[in-house]
């Protein structure tokens, strides 16, 4: 049997709970294709080499640098951005109530300039649902990934613990 | 990025036949193609994507041997029960590489297949500086520059460069093998082997080369034989987290039964009965101190017995201007993975 190759490539794939059917060039990062075909610029283009973690998105559940995924990988996945965290308000409409991750960030100072913030908040949702979010050393661990050049490490960690608190509390 | 055209592969076979004569890359996790890509390290017309193949997914026990698929990511290597109980120093390998997100891409199959971190070879093109694996022929930068993280063995003129995996050091201490398919069939790596020094490959004819895969070769799993001593895995960087290693060790310490008495007399009354030790990032390949291997059954466990021993099996050394500081720092490494591993540390 010979392959096929093709130079454009349909992919299906749910985009924040919503179907979507695209045809990419093979190159295209999932980071490229969220921020400049669908205009999600929540996650950031930072380093593009998989080094600051500010282009994390959950792909079925799972945190991913979005500059190291393309999007023909993820055909019949399920991609979240951080767009996709606050309460969805109507078909597909952002602008809900805040994530209690989003909310936790905001009360406890997780950030100064913002720019890493959409990373941290995915990488903070899914370091919570691994269930790494134990404790204070468990968290600089896991969510190393995600780098702070506000050094706001201090509040990220104490903001990603109350929210595991509160998760584990409901 | 240059564009390539694209294809899934709906068996390890067809994926292997794409890579006979013309220019095609294998993507699994990508981490590590992508920014190849983006740098000029390397470029392909056309890319196979293996990432569907579920023959290539999975973990499992089959007798002695423990069986990951080259698809297994370096979390789910590194959380699975089976490898912590049986590998762990392979688990601990795989958690300490890269970052959370990475590691739910990055795969154990193409882990190993990772280039060297070099700054003069990770630089975009068009590149400054010569660099020999980048053009051949050109010269090597970094022994005429910055080394102080370059090899320590088995380098050249050619070529100061190490390998940074973690995971490899660690298939390496375990005596893991590579499962291999290529145009002929299947055959088997021994992954202590599976690298390539800069001497060895110079000696093979092919100056160049970093591994004894074929190019036209796909790694489909791995194998090791399962172990119930206790292992460590032990890495020594700039920053505690998310950081490539100076110098890493993997070490597997079988204690000698009986021979000291309950453990509360003292740690300095244990010995060891059989020991597997490697070094990493102090070649460019996984440094086993088969030497030290051979002297250890019978040394007690403590730091002031290893050292020697580590120290006799690392004499054949031969540090960079820059980089002597690693001989020592390795030493040290071995010897508190070796502690680790036993349980006195």
């Amino acid at each position: 049997m010979t392959l096929d190759f093709a130079r454009r490539v349909e992919v299906t794939l749910r985009l924040n709970a919503r179907s979507r059917t695209t045809v990419v060039s093979p190159r295209t990062t999932l980071l490229d294709w969220l921020r400049d075909d669908i205009g999600l610029t929540g996650a950031k283009k930072g380093c593009n080499e998989g080094a600051c973690g500010t282009c994390t998105v959950l792909v079925d559940g799972r945190r991913m640098n979005g500059c190291l995924t393309l999007v023909v990988q993820c055909e019949g996945r399920s991609v979240t951005t951080v767009e996709g965290l606050a309460g969805m308000k109507g078909a597909g409409e952002v602008g809900g109530e805040l994530h209690p991750v989003q909310r936790a960030f905001a009360d406890h100072d997780a950030f100064q300039c913002g720019y890493c913030t959409p990373g941290q908040l995915m990488s903070a949702v899914a370091c919570i649902a691994e269930g790494h979010a134990t404790d204070d050393a468990s968290v600089r661990e896991w969510m190393s990934g995600n780098i702070c050049r506000c050094s706001a490490y201090p509040q990220i960690t104490a903001a990603v613990l109350a929210a595991a608190r509160e998760e584990a509390g409901r | 990025m240059r564009d390539f055209a694209y294809a899934r592969a709906g068996t390890a076979e067809a994926a292997v036949e794409t890579l006979a004569g013309r220019q095609t890359a294998v993507i699994a996790g990508g981490t590590e193609l992508l920014n190849w890509f983006r740098l000029g390290i390397a470029a392909a017309d056309r890319v196979v994507d293996i990432g569907g193949l579920d023959e290539l997914r999975g973990i499992a026990r089959d007798g002695d041997e423990l069986r990951i698929g080259a698809l297994a990511t370096l979390n789910e290597v590194g959380e699975h029960p089976l490898v912590t109980r049986l590998a762990g120093a392979l688990a601990s390998a795989c958690l300490q590489a890269a970052s959370a997100q990475v590691r739910n891409r990055a795969t154990i199959g193409g882990n190993v297949l990772q280039r060297t971190r070099c700054p003069y070879f990770r630089a975009e093109e068009p590149l400054p500086w010569p660099c020999n694996k980048r053009d051949p022929g050109s010269g090597c930068a970094s022994l005429a520059g910055r080394h102080e993280r370059q090899a320590i063995f088995g380098w050249t003129q050619d070529c100061v460069a190490v390998q940074p995996s973690d995971p490899a050091v660690a298939l390496a201490a375990l005596d893991a093998r590579a499962d291999v398919l290529g145009p002929a069939g299947p055959r088997t790596i021994p992954m202590r082997e599976f690298h390539l020094t800069q001497r060895e490959a110079a000696a093979a004819g092919e100056p160049m080369r970093e591994t004894r895969l074929g190019a036209d070769e796909l790694i489909t799993g791995y194998r090791l034989p399962v172990s119930t001593a206790g292992q460590a895995y032990v890495k020594v960087r700039e920053r505690a987290s998310y950081e490539y290693a100076i110098v890493s060790a993997a070490a597997d310490v079988r204690l000698a039964e009986g021979a000291g008495g309950p453990r509360a007399a003292g740690a300095g009354e244990q010995r060891i009965a059989a020991a597997r030790v490697a070094l990493g990032s102090v070649a460019q390949r996984p440094w086993r101190l088969t030497a030290a291997e051979a002297e250890l059954p019978g040394t007690p466990l403590t730091r002031e017995a290893l050292l020697p021993v580590i120290e006799r099996a690392m004499a054949d050394a031969v540090p960079l201007p820059q980089n002597g500081f690693k001989v020592t720092m390795a030493r040290n490494a071995a010897v508190r993975a070796l502690l680790a591993a036993g349980g006195a540390a």
